[in-house]
């Protein structure tokens, strides 16, 4: 018997895909979320949006909030630790959180290097904005990718720039003739042998969720329209005015994402989605997806 | 050729239909009732038991899916799709679909880090299969007509009774298609009975 494989640990994200992850930061939410119809939830002290507006340095959430959301459901629990954070991370683990998220979203422990995650049992999400850095966090054993987007904007536009990078990648290197990817390693930072198997397969080798900006069930379609595996909803649900309601819409729109006249009666009536931010207001320093490498 | 359905509402159908192409059949992704008509067999894939239900609720899915069932047409529930097929589930008031005599317990290996691969015979299938276990149920107990198919550690993980096949593990996540093969002949020889 084996434990924390890459089969077991891919195959988890592979269970994930064409639903909904949703950030919580209670039991009262988490429930709202399952009964939605959420294939899992993140755990978290606060939402992306209210991170941004707090300030300051933000961290693993309270294990006390992430343990009341275990008891809550029973779809899996996600929770995030710092990028490059070693002991939060392995915090987490011996909680029995199914997944980890390396995430941008909390202030970086190590602006050098990520987590080996390939060392770890349980399985990890990590950002990306592109192929060379979708490879990177692959090769340090991410079992799962997510597009960074830029988180707690309700704004969508990073991550449709990331999911369109990500896949116009993949498509190039299964195109290019097999001597023509060496070079093309070199030029992304990713390693010969992925871009190999990427050729091969015709695809990642994980599930790419989108992620960072996603606030309406119309947003939700258009990532899995753009080719998103699945999608993540942060501050988008519970900053809304109903998040149960809004929470199911976001549920059917990713299930039915080409039927339109469905999104079309899903988003009638839902009250105000999140307020966004418009990304050219952010300074570099704000801009979360500039973290990580 | 006989044409297999997977359920499409959530979950990992890719492989299934990978799986299902390598074993001689046709593959489809179904994503609304009517579909069922044209099937000879369906299977109900790996993803949340929980969200499953609530997108088979929502979209009319359930009686459809009952009346496949009875009707003889063969269905294969893996994982989440064994949730879905049992009768009883342990804590749990009503079933799901509920055609298959057997009483399942949910995420009964623990939580993901407990999740693990280990190879197992299967009855009448593989000698040695490797068995992907993800977050995995597992039937508690089976009824009189209901054959147990394979066992890991004194449980039992994969079952037949009658036109309905189940197991926890995962075999669409790896390239041995034996299973899915075993389902394409039950498929096969239900529709020759039935014509």
């Amino acid at each position: 018997m084996n434990t924390g494989t890459d089969r077991v640990k891919r195959g988890m994200a592979e269970m994930q895909k064409g639903g909904v992850i949703m950030d919580v930061i209670n039991a009262e939410q988490a429930k709202i979320a399952e009964e939605a119809g959420a294939v899992a939830v993140m755990a978290l002290e606060r939402v992306p949006s209210d991170i941004r507006a707090a300030g300051g340095v933000a961290r693993m959430a309270d294990p006390s909030i992430v343990e009341e959301v275990m008891q809550a459901v029973t779809i899996p629990v996600m929770a995030k630790a710092r990028i490059g954070h070693i002991v939060e991370a392995r915090v987490l683990e011996a909680m029995g959180v199914d997944y980890i998220d390396e995430s941008e979203v909390l202030t970086p422990a190590d602006e050098e290097y990520h987590l080996l995650k390939s060392d770890y049992t349980v399985p990890f999400v990590c950002g990306c904005r592109d192929l060379g850095e979708a490879a990177r966090r692959i090769g340090e054993g991410a079992a799962m990718l997510r597009t960074k987007g830029e988180p707690g904007t309700g704004n969508i536009v990073e991550a449709v720039r990331h999911i369109r990078k990500v896949n116009a990648q993949v498509r190039k290197v299964v195109n290019m003739n097999e001597d023509e990817l060496m070079t093309e390693a070199k030029l992304l930072g990713a390693s010969f042998e992925l871009l190999q198997q990427i050729k091969r397969e015709g695809r990642l080798p994980v599930v790419n969720f989108a992620a960072g900006g996603v606030a309406t069930p119309a947003d939700a379609a258009l990532m899995m329209q753009l080719g998103a595996d699945g999608v993540f909803v942060g501050s988008g649900i519970f900053k809304s005015d109903n998040p149960a309601k809004f929470a199911k819409a976001i549920v059917e729109a990713t299930t039915h994402y080409q039927d339109y006249k469905l999104i079309a009666e899903l988003s009638k009536d839902l009250g105000a989605a999140m307020k966004g931010i418009e990304i050219s207001t952010l300074t570099s320093e704000q801009r979360m997806q500039e973290r990580g490498w | 050729m006989v044409k297999i359905g997977v359920l499409g509402l959530q979950g990992a159908v890719r492989e299934h239909i990978r799986s299902i192409e390598e074993s001689g059949a046709e593959a489809i992704v179904v994503k609304k009732a009517e579909q069922l008509e044209e099937l000879d067999g369906l299977i109900l894939p790996g993803g949340e038991s929980t969200t499953m239900r609530r997108l088979v609720d929502l979209y009319g899915f359930m009686e459809p899916l009952r009346a496949f069932g009875r009707q003889g047409k063969p269905m294969f529930g893996t994982c989440a799709g064994l949730i879905m097929l049992a009768n009883n589930i342990v804590g749990y008031d009503e079933p799901h679909i509920g055609l298959m005599d057997i009483t399942v317990e949910r995420n009964s290996f623990g939580r993901q880090k407990e999740s693990f691969e280990a190879d197992l015979p299967i009855k009448g299938i593989a000698d040695s299969y490797t068995a992907v276990f993800i977050r995995a149920p597992h039937i508690v107990s089976v009824g009189e007509e209901t054959e147990i198919l394979a066992e890991y550690d004194g449980r039992i993980v994969a079952a037949r009774d009658k036109n309905l096949l189940a197991c926890s593990f995962h075999p669409e996540l790896t390239d041995d298609h034996s299973i899915t093969r075993y389902f394409v002949q039950m498929a096969e020889q239900a529709k020759l009975a039935h014509v």
